[in-house]
């Protein structure tokens, strides 16, 4: 009879850890950035249909990188929690902070307890009454979550990114201004007439009542940089 | 794996118990408060939905301004007549079922999906309202696909029903529909789309005793809404008030309506 190899949960940890992120560095960039009308979510992606950003309540948007058929089963579940406690308790009952520990349970949960972890990273954002009180939380794919503040960067780039946006950004930018910041901290090297190319974009919109969650078509996005 | 869009679904496969309450043996004996008339006519840019403000208990008043049609989504406007609790409960229902296929999907569903979709939630209420607490509603939407409003009226079974131009539901429907059917014009503004809805309910009031008619002392008015290519809005409840008061200047010559 042979003997099974012993690996340590370190090693076992490790070697999950070190897949997920491999398949996320994969994948094109997501950017979330506060702004004095808004939540902006801006995301590098090339598909019209398969969006990387989503709709999750009122004031609750969402956003992922890396595997599709992942995230958007995640998507789903953060859509069915919202809308089962909006209509058991009441609109005002749906938080983002109740929306990221569901997503943190379950992302940790597979990630010890499936062979495969899910690679995926995802951001969850609420828009408040003002800037000060917009949160951000990013979930890791071990289930770790992050309380962020003014933006949050997931995705291939990421780092390069995040240190370009954190060197110029301020505390009350205009929504164009935060949406220049994001695009050219993505795209440094990228000639201005085909920057809006390819993104997904949009906005928690601090202005409107209820479902505040719009998307932005490529002509208004062009306009928004000029 | 559940790949339904629908939150009555999903609902009903997490809650059992509550969605399908049947431990009430009559419903006859339940004093419940119910609400009365509704009506909804097409006109120039779209269609529109207007509702008195009362609830019956028996013969007493159970509450004088109750709000009867709201809006299920962007493009459409449910109201209701019956049993006002399950009623209440039956719109709260549709909008999330909207709202919900509208976030997971990516896309709204056609008019004809939402009347459907109706259809099915009413079904599922079939067994209290074959015990006396039926539910009523009446949908009217912008069709953005054919360009122009539609109204859709549903009987306690879940059968769903497209009416041509107008339609009226609920205790007073009758005389509200006898109403419309003199003043219905598909090339109406808005302003005088109301009037007939407001003069309506008006005629409705005059005759069925659990419909309220404008209550001047309190400020009490019909609520009405349209909805058109651009979407559910709130006709303003000051050009309410003002279509009622010189419809009761009017009235107070000619009570019966009309110019003698």
């Amino acid at each position: 009879m042979s003997v099974p190899y012993y690996v340590s949960p370190d090693q076992i940890i490790a070697d999950k850890a070190e897949f997920a992120a491999k398949g996320i560095r994969r994948g094109r960039s997501v950017v979330v950035i506060c702004s004095n009308q808004g939540v902006l979510f801006v995301a590098d992606n090339p598909s019209r249909a398969l969006h990387k950003v989503g709709e999750i309540y009122d004031r609750i948007g969402f956003a992922a990188v890396g595997k599709y058929n992942e995230f958007e089963s995640l998507r789903v579940a953060g859509v069915r929690l919202a809308d089962m406690r909006g209509y058991s308790y009441d609109r005002a009952d749906v938080t983002v902070r109740t929306i990221a520990n569901a997503y943190a349970q379950t992302l940790g949960s597979i990630f010890i307890e499936a062979a495969k972890p899910y690679e995926v990273e995802l951001a969850v954002a609420e828009v408040g009454d003002s800037p000060k009180n917009d949160q951000l939380y990013r979930i890791s794919f071990d289930g770790s979550v992050h309380d962020q503040s003014q933006f949050i960067c997931m995705g291939g780039e990421s780092e390069a990114i995040s240190e370009n946006i954190a060197r110029e950004i301020a505390g009350d930018m205009s929504l164009t201004a935060a949406f220049s910041l994001a695009v050219r901290s993505m795209r440094p090297d990228v000639e201005s007439a085909q920057l809006t190319d390819d993104l997904e974009v949009a906005l928690l919109d601090r202005r409107r009542p209820r479902r505040t969650f719009i998307r932005y078509g490529s002509a208004e996005l062009a306009d928004m940089l000029n | 794996m559940n790949f339904s869009s629908s939150f009555f679904d999903y609902y009903t496969s997490v809650r059992p118990i509550t969605m399908r309450e049947s431990a009430i043996e009559n419903g006859h004996g339940i004093d419940a408060p119910h609400g009365t008339t509704i009506v909804a006519l097409r006109y120039r840019d779209g269609v529109l939905m207007a509702g008195d403000r009362r609830a019956t208990t028996g013969n007493i008043i159970a509450q004088r301004d109750i709000q009867k049609v709201f809006p299920a989504d962007e493009y459409s406007l449910i109201g209701i007549a019956g049993t006002a609790g399950l009623a209440i409960e039956l719109v709260r229902l549709f909008q999330v079922e909207l709202e919900h296929y509208e976030k997971i999907e990516g896309a709204s569903l056609s008019l004809n999906g939402k009347a459907n979709r109706l259809s099915s939630l009413l079904r599922s209420n079939l067994g209290l309202a074959m015990q006396g607490l039926a539910v009523v509603p009446l949908l009217a939407g912008f069709d953005l696909a054919r360009d122009h409003g539609r109204i859709f009226s549903y009987d306690v079974t879940g059968g769903r029903y497209e009416e041509h131009d107008f339609y009226a539901v609920g205790s007073g429907a009758h005389f509200a529909r006898g109403s419309l059917k003199k003043l219905f014009a598909i090339d109406h503004d808005l302003d005088s789309a109301v009037r007939a809805a407001v003069e309506s309910l008006y005629d409705a009031a005059d005759d069925d005793s659990a419909t309220g008619g404008p209550d001047i002392n309190r400020g009490i008015y019909p609520l009405v809404y349209e909805v058109n290519r651009s979407g559910v809005r709130e006709v303003s409840p000051d050009s309410v008030l003002e279509i009622a008061t010189e419809m009761l200047a009017r009235r107070s010559n000619f009570p019966n309506g009309g110019e003698r």
